[in-house]
């Protein structure tokens, strides 16, 4: 009875408080989210990433790092279920270590890209002028660059290392969100609220920040998912190539370079780090698209 | 690019003083680019490394070397007069000389860069002309299983490691199967016989009449341009798919259908027409990217393109190599896309 | 002017599942139609469109149609297979949608759907087709009909992209035309045009014509009958001249809320809506 008389709260008409409209909002995304079998997989694979990036410790009997000379490149089986890589370390623990390598940099290069692409978009949107002009030029120069030969380049700069991939990722990431932002700014500039808001003396700041930022979230939000798996692509990439995370840390994407020379005859070795990366790419990427489906059904959604 | 603000853009009274503004609003966008293009790569050559010259000269030089390249990269004038020179060299075509090769950088990209150019038109092609259909087919059949199917192998090769997609593929086609040959563009056996009249292989060799050759390079090219067409195949597909909905969805569609058309006609000479045009840009991006994609296939490949010789450059701190390959590649991503943005004003009525 | 019926709709029911439940478009609507200018009128969301739309099978993917009857020149279009279905839409019943804009394809030319629209129902040839459609745009007043023959949709205006529509949907000669919301999109002084036009090959080929409309006005002047439909059902059917003495408080409503030239100067009423209206008819089926 109770999960009926909340659902009907929660599908209310006429909301009755400003929670019960947020919680109503979000209730229905939920539920055209929970229709799209494709996107609970989705969320379902970032919550097991999440959950075993936490449990990390717990999970892995062995020390990830440890060296075991006797027990190098032992096939899948019982003992070690993806086997262990030419130093012995077994490549299950090693896996699920290197998940915080990878939420690491994803999640730190959303720090960096999300701000810097709402503040760009919003303030070009919504001043316009030479501003948006110059702004938008900008933007378009770095829309424009191939990204993994300027991540790779920079990389090569800067020296290899985590934290130099990050920023060169971040740096070529950053211009779509603007795109983004900007686009959802001009709508919302001309409407009336935000005239309301303006004649009540509210400072552009307060607008851009109260108002117009927010507003732009969702749209950014659902394109930093489908970008986290290009994301995570790339920082393989380069860890692929050497220019990311140095080992022994164990980055998927440097644990395959690693394994490569083993591929003819210890196949297991480099396979199992790229199915960590698919699945972990899938995920993002089915979850992403759920979310657009839900968010915004123009672009080729359930509709 | 939505159709409804194309719409407004083409009125009855367009002449040619606002065709010039946009030709020209075209070229200054492209020199802009341009510019940040070569101050970027600018930055990383000459700002960015602690100290250039060191970069160079390695840290076991004499004070004197040291001098003389201090001197011979100008780093003793201001950095815009420095930018300025790069420019100019570079507008002249030169990119350096390559300490891997000894040899100017132009002239080493321009001998790699046609085994790229094959290997990412052969892939372009085949995610054209696999995924069109397959996109066309799941917008149709919306929510079905060959929705969830196609969906599904695109979103996979979406989110595939390029690099491990190359090597599982070694493992199991090559290694395993005998199905192709293995890495590099030819068997060392043929090396070397045929005139590199354009520098693509495959066209070398029809031409000179050696099918032989032309077999054997078709036999290492299909495994490498398979894998790359793989991502062009997932993302045409998918754009194809995203676009199909978007247009099944208008009103014209609605028309067709209650015109009493066919199903097929509706979608292919309805609904496809218009994603066509569309499709022109995604198709130009695709082979952009695919150009720049093609870095990791290579290393895995052993194919010697562009890519390679950038990586190969990389490991070798050659960094006047490394900044040519990226603008050159840069360019001509920019270019492509540039080009298909044209064409699209050529092929659709309403920006025409 | 009522012979026999070309249309007969008994009981239809639209309904379309939604993330946040079951929503119901159409509920129980019966009408017949013969050669004749039925109106439906109705608020936005009254179901009149979806009524159009599921008379040609048309309803959007995830709707569900229900009747006990839909029969069109003696064929029951309920339970029609594809192909002849196919066959009725155009070539027996044909629609005409709201804003030109949209319903023509911005990548055919004009000339070129006209054409199509002649060939999927007939085994004339090209040069024919070519024919008829010139005679087709000039029946419905365009002045230069090969330059219009060969224009895309963006290059003309809307009136004009109306007209286009029109001789697109007339070309095979259909028996039955809905007209949905077709002058909403236009300028007022263009409506009346589109309006005489339609009027004309109505009247002229002695068709049977559904015309969609949330203007009262529009449609007591323009339609013999009228069904007024709110909340998915038929609230009251009419005829056109005899509208002022509609009885159903919704239809009264309605008129009341209309500005009357040269009438009492004092305020409009504002529409009242009664949810009891939708309840006493229930669910019959």
């Amino acid at each position: 009875m109770t999960t009926l008389t909340l659902r009907g709260w929660l599908l209310a008409e006429v909301p009755r408080s400003k929670g019960q409209a947020r919680c109503q909002r979000v209730f229905i995304s939920w539920l055209a989210f929970k229709r799209n079998p494709v996107a609970v997989i989705g969320l379902l694979i970032i919550a097991s990433l999440v959950m075993v990036a936490l449990l990390a410790p717990w999970l892995t009997s062995t020390e990830a790092l440890e060296l075991n000379l006797a027990k190098r490149l032992q096939p899948p089986g019982g003992e070690h279920w993806f086997g262990t890589d030419e130093l012995g370390r077994d490549i299950l623990d090693r896996i699920i270590w290197g998940s915080r390598i990878t939420l690491y940099i994803v999640g730190l290069v959303s720090i960096i890209v999300v701000p810097i692409g709402l503040v760009i978009g919003v303030v070009a949107g919504y001043i316009g002028g030479w501003v948006d002009n110059f702004l938008m030029r900008l933007t378009d120069i770095f829309l424009a660059f191939p990204r993994l030969i300027l991540a790779m380049a920079l990389v090569a700069a800067l020296g290899p290392g985590l934290e130099n991939a990050v920023l060169a990722i971040a740096l070529t990431t950053w211009s779509p969100f603007a795109r983004i932002a900007r686009a959802e700014a001009l709508t919302i500039r001309n409407s009336d609220f935000i005239l309301a808001a303006r004649m009540q003396g509210v400072s552009t700041a307060g607008i851009l920040t109260r108002h117009v930022a927010p507003l732009c979230m969702s749209s950014v939000i659902v394109r930093l998912t489908l970008d986290m798996a290009g994301i995570i692509l790339t920082a393989a990439g380069l860890g692929f190539l050497g220019l990311g995370a140095q080992p022994p840390t164990p980055e998927w994407g440097a644990m395959i370079s690693l394994g490569r020379q083993y591929l003819i005859d210890q196949w297991w070795v480099p396979t199992m780090p790229g199915i960590a990366i698919l699945v972990v790419s899938l995920g993002f990427n089915l979850l992403g698209d759920g979310l657009r489906d839900v968010f915004d059904p123009k672009s080729g959604g359930n509709q | 690019m939505r159709a409804s603000s194309v719409l407004k853009a083409a009125g009855p009274g367009r002449a040619l003083p606002s065709k010039l503004v946009k030709a020209s609003g075209v070229i200054v966008s492209l020199i802009l680019t341009f510019v940040g293009l070569t101050a970027v790569t600018f930055t990383i050559g000459r700002v960015m490394p602690a100290d250039p010259v060191l970069a160079i000269v390695g840290d076991r030089a004499s004070q004197e070397v040291y001098d003389q390249v201090f001197l011979q990269l100008g780093l003793d004038k201001p950095i815009y007069v420095q930018y300025l020179k790069y420019l100019g060299q570079l507008l002249q075509g030169d990119l350096g000389t390559s300490i891997m090769t000894a040899q100017p950088v132009a002239e080493d990209i321009l001998r790699f860069f046609p085994a790229t150019m094959e290997l990412a038109t052969v892939a372009t092609l085949l995610g054209v002309f696999v995924g069109i259909p397959m996109g066309v087919l799941a917008a149709v059949k919306q929510g079905r299983w060959p929705d969830h199917v196609v969906r599904v192998i695109g979103l996979i090769g979406y989110s595939a490691p390029i690099f491990w997609l190359g090597m599982v593929a070694l493992l199991v086609f090559y290694a395993r199967l005998d199905w192709v040959a293995g890495p590099g563009r030819l068997d060392v056996f043929y090396d070397g016989i045929v005139d590199p009249v354009s520098g693509i292989l495959l066209l070398d060799a029809a031409l000179a009449g050696e099918w032989d050759i032309f077999d054997n390079a078709l036999d290492h090219l299909i495994l490498p341009a398979s894998i790359l067409g793989t991502f062009a195949l997932a993302y045409i597909a998918r754009m194809t798919r995203s676009f199909m909905l978007d247009q099944l969805g208008q009103e014209y569609i609605l028309t067709a259908r209650v015109k009493g058309i066919p199903e097929w006609q509706v979608i292919w000479r309805h609904a496809f027409r218009n994603v066509l045009v569309q499709l022109i840009t995604i198709i130009g991006l695709t082979y952009a990217s695919l150009l720049e994609g093609s870095v990791l296939t290579e290393t895995i490949f052993s194919w010697p393109g562009i890519g390679l010789y950038i990586t190969k450059s990389l490991f070798n701190n050659d960094m006047n190599a490394v900044l040519g390959g990226t603008i050159v590649v840069g360019v001509c991503f920019v270019g492509i896309n540039m080009l298909s943005d044209l064409l699209y004003k050529l092929v659709d009525p309403r920006v025409r | 002017m009522m012979d026999a019926a070309l249309l007969r709709v008994e009981e239809l029911h639209v309904s379309y599942n939604t993330p946040t439940g079951l929503v119901q478009a159409v509920k129980g609507v019966s009408f017949e139609l013969g050669r004749e200018k039925l109106g439906i009128v109705g608020e936005s969301g009254s179901g009149k469109s979806q009524t159009g739309r599921a008379i040609l099978g048309l309803t959007a993917p995830g709707g569900e149609v229900r009747a006990r009857r839909i029969e069109f020149e003696g064929t029951d279009l309920l339970h029609a297979d594809r192909r002849t279905m196919r066959h009725i839409r155009g070539a027996g019943i044909s629609m005409i949608m709201q804003d030109p804009k949209y319903s023509l394809n911005p990548v055919m030319t004009v000339g070129k759907q006209i054409e199509e629209a002649f060939l999927v129902h007939s085994k004339d040839s090209k040069r024919e087709a070519y024919r008829r459609t010139l005679e087709m745009l000039r029946a419905v007043k365009i002045r230069e009909p090969d330059r219009v023959y060969r224009a895309y949709p963006h290059e003309v205006s809307g009136g004009m992209g109306q007209r286009i529509m029109i001789a697109m949907m007339m070309i095979p000669e259909p028996s039955i035309i809905i007209a949905d919301e077709p002058t909403s999109a236009l300028d007022v002084t263009v409506q009346l045009q589109v309006l005489a036009v339609l009027d004309d090959m109505i009247s002229e080929r002695g068709m049977g014509l559904i015309f969609i409309s949330h203007d009262l006005n529009l449609i007591a002047s323009f339609c013999d009958r009228i069904l007024i439909m709110y909340g998915g059902q038929v609230m009251e059917e009419c005829n056109a001249a005899e509208l002022h003495r509609a009885r159903h408080p919704y239809t009264r409503g309605l008129l009341d809320c209309l500005p009357r030239l040269g009438g009492s100067q004092h305020e409009l009423s504002v529409l009242r809506r009664d949810p009891a209206w939708l309840e006493t008819r229930g669910e019959t089926s």
